[in-house]
């Protein structure tokens, strides 16, 4: 591998930390069951940390089998009152969630970059008014139902267990809530290990909007509670995003039991740059694929597909770019690249990326200054990629992304379908035509031309093949909470 | 032959401009910043009522903007037209302040070459250090590619020793494509600087125009080994929008390009806006317009 120097600086930014006295946090967070926050029935405690220093900043409450028991039986009992509320009550108290969201945007932003390590700059621009937005556009939807997934009749299908990922913990969580509660379940979510704390603030939330108790319980935890939790009697429906790995062995869990699944998993999603593209601007794109939230988000473009006509020209912009990227601390509001969200996941990182070296790819890593604590990984890219190394194959959630080339429109293609995985993709071109013709030939559940990571309630979003089935996001989002009484 | 445009995304450009326009500078930075910024000023006049006097009185501001706060730089240039560079390189003589003089019938550009060459020459003989010329935006917008660099080529001859800076009056070309093209034209007919706007069209330096010239910049550097300064101007009037020129700059070109020899700003009351900032970085109160000359 090579490490290029970075350049020396004239202009430096002074470091521009988020304050972070006006966080509330508690010492000491317990479940939330039935509108109050309690104690475990087995006591269980684990600090929660900051990957950015490994400093722990609250401890949390994890629930053992007989929490999720008690939060199964409140969450039915408080079912059938919730359904039964007017469509537009419920809604009102979408909208109130969603307001609460965005009054304590900061407050969320900096526990979300604190607990998780990305960078402030889009936790406070993507992740929290991203989360408001999905709560204000499924509140909206609450009254309208039946126009959503064109039915005469729709009920709910009851209680709902939501097991959410780490990269994303508040937004999962509304992508989760929202369309849930409005479609008149209740809702059981457990957060992940790494990442309960915004979670928590959106318990909060529930009580401060007076939402009935028992219409959403959160259980932390870690994946034994998930697998308690969905192997428990009483449920109707499971959401989970995260591994491919974990979803299988939930599909498998609730294989003849009834329960409705949906899945949102792992991808190794292509980003195909044809030689007609704009190329600073799918530089651009790249780098906001692969390296937004220290890449560890299910859809990154991490697979990077270039027309061999454009590759020198485009590897030596991404090279030229990425050597502007800010790593370091989360919480200063110019960085880019924040820490990497667990020593598990470093881990695995580093794993990958040494499989990488070893098959002959090459590896080039920014030369950049880690902080000494915490864990951190430099931006990398890997070039001489060929689809058979396990870089081009396996997804690293990491800020890692593999270039392969391509030479014509078939064999890009070709070559993105040709995966185990199918969640999104990306095309640059400036020529319309090609970019819905490609479109059209991907399987994907996402598409983005010209643009890349970019995400709207209003869009469905979800995956083909290994990275899931479900759609998540718009009226598509409706359906897997809903039961079709009468069609039209 | 017919014309072949790089391109540009109108979307995508304009998101990563913004971007950069999010950076946080604090504190010493938005000191340092801001000391940046004045000596890269090309500190501007450029009124049918200027006046021996007045150019006379904005010299002595461009040499020592603020007499209170010793650590301001000067600017790095003064702008005028043409018949007022010898007024202006008298009043600067021994500075270090440069004599800017707009040539070539600005700001439309529609006289003949002949005579954009006489209005280059004037301003040469009377002492101009560096020339701002027009592009002819009819040619280039008639597709006679050849024309506009020709005008240029011809220009640059005129200037001599003087440094040239094509003005694409970029809100006239219609496109951020045919603002990349008019900049790589500029660069390969010989420009020294390319720069955005007259001041005096609707539009000017705004990020997104700013970010393509750049990358042309950074383009044409990587192709032929040449650097070429760019000059932002037209619409950069307070300190935060001059600041995000510079995170442009930093963040597109590098810190090399963050001095008076590769970078400008031509503006007129940005000046007081960056002393006023700086002021308060120092005592953490805002000054009032008071505090500092007009000019």
């Amino acid at each position: 591998m090579t490490v290029e120097p970075r350049q020396s600086t004239v202009w430096n930014y002074a470091p521009a930390p988020e304050a972070t006295d006006h966080l509330r946090l508690r010492d000491r967070y317990g479940l939330f069951i039935d509108g109050a926050f309690r104690e475990p029935a087995e006591g269980r405690h684990e600090p929660t940390i900051n990957p950015a220093t490994e400093e722990p900043i609250a401890e949390i409450a994890w629930a053992g089998p007989a929490d999720v028991a008690r939060a199964l039986e409140v969450a039915r009992s408080a079912q059938p009152r919730w359904a039964a509320l007017p469509d537009r009550e419920r809604g009102k108290y979408l909208f109130r969630i969603a307001r609460l969201i965005q009054e304590r945007a900061r407050e969320l932003a900096v526990c979300e970059t604190l607990d998780g390590g990305k960078p402030l700059r889009e936790s406070r621009d993507v992740d929290v008014p991203l989360a408001a937005a999905h709560f204000f556009h499924y509140a909206g939807w609450a009254d309208k139902l039946r126009y959503g997934v064109a039915a005469r009749e729709v009920a709910p299908l009851g209680v709902v267990a939501q097991i959410v990922p780490w990269n994303f913990p508040l937004l999962m969580a509304a992508w989760k809530l929202a369309p849930a509660l409005a479609c008149g379940n209740t809702a059981i979510l457990k957060p992940a290990e790494t990442t309960p704390l915004t979670a928590l603030l959106l318990a909060e939330i529930c009580q401060e909007a007076e939402l009935p108790p028992g219409v959403v319980a959160i259980l932390p935890g870690d994946g034994q509670v998930g697998a308690t939790l969905v192997r428990s009697p009483g449920l109707d429906k499971v959401a989970f995003t995260g591994s491919t790995a974990v979803g299988r062995d939930i599909q498998g869990a609730l294989a003849g039991r009834g329960v409705e699944l949906t899945l949102e998993l792992g991808g190794k999603s292509a980003n195909i740059v044809f030689e007609d593209a704009a190329l600073d601007q799918a530089v651009e794109g790249i780098v906001n694929g692969i390296f937004f939230n220290q890449g560890h988000v299910c859809c990154a473009g991490s697979r990077l597909l270039v027309q061999e006509s454009v590759m020198d020209e485009v590897i030596a912009k991404l090279w030229a770019r990425m050597a502007r990227l800010r790593v370091g601390d989360p919480l200063d509001k110019n960085t880019d690249v924040g820490a990497i969200n667990s020593a598990e996941q470093l881990a695995r990182i580093e794993a990958l990326v040494a499989a990488g070296e070893a098959e002959g790819a090459v590896r080039r890593s920014l030369a950049c200054d880690l902080p000494e604590h915490g864990y951190w990984f430099p931006p990398t890219l890997f070039t001489d990629v060929a689809p058979a190394h396990r870089i081009a194959v396996e997804e690293i959630f990491g800020p890692v992304v593999s270039v392969l080339s391509f030479r014509t429109q078939a064999e890009a293609i070709q070559k993105a379908n040709n995966s185990r995985y199918g969640l999104a993709a990306g095309i640059w071109t400036d020529k319309g035509a090609k970019a819905f013709e490609v479109a059209s030939a991907l399987r994907a559940g996402v598409v983005w031309q010209n643009t890349y990571n970019h995400f709207d309630p209003t869009a469905a979003f979800g995956g083909y093949k290994e990275s899931g089935f479900g759609r998540e996001g718009g009226p598509a989002g409706l359906r897997p909470y809903l039961r079709v009484v009468r069609s039209p | 032959m017919s014309r072949r445009l790089a391109h540009v995304d109108r979307v995508g450009i304009e998101e990563r401009a913004a971007a950069l326009g999010a950076r946080s500078i604090k504190t010493t930075a938005k000191q340092q910043g801001i000391r940046l910024a004045v000596s890269m000023l090309d500190l501007t006049t450029l009124e049918g009522a200027d006046t021996a006097g007045k150019v006379r009185q904005l010299c002595a501001k461009a040499v020592c903007p603020a007499p209170t706060m010793p650590e301001i730089p000067s600017v790095a240039a003064i702008c005028v037209y043409s018949a007022m560079v010898a007024v202006a390189r008298a009043a600067l003589a021994g500075t270090g302040v440069a004599t800017a003089s707009v040539a070539t019938g600005f700001p439309a550009g529609q006289v003949s070459l002949e005579a954009k060459l006489r209005d280059t020459e004037d301003a040469v003989a009377a002492g101009a250090e560096e020339i701002d010329m027009v592009i002819s935006r009819e040619a280039f917008l008639a597709g006679d590619d050849a024309r506009v660099m020709r005008e240029i080529e011809r220009i640059k001859e005129a200037c001599g020793d003087a440094h040239l800076k094509v003005i694409l009056e970029t809100a006239e070309l219609g496109s951020y494509e045919h603002v990349r093209h008019a900049s790589m034209l500029a660069m390969e007919a010989g420009a020294d600087f390319i720069k955005t706007s007259t001041g005096k069209a609707s539009a000017g330096a705004t990020p997104g125009v700013c970010l393509v010239m750049l990358e042309a910049i950074r383009d044409h550097a990587w192709r032929t080994g040449r650097i070429v300064g760019f000059k932002a101007a037209g619409g950069v009037s307070t300190s935060k929008a001059a600041l995000h020129r510079l995170v442009l700059v930093k963040e597109t070109l590098g810190d090399e390009w963050l001095t008076p020899e590769r970078l400008r700003i031509g503006a007129s009351s940005v000046l007081n806006d960056l002393l006023m900032q700086y002021a308060k970085t120092q005592d953490g109160r805002y000054g009032r317009g008071e505090d500092f000359s007009i000019e």
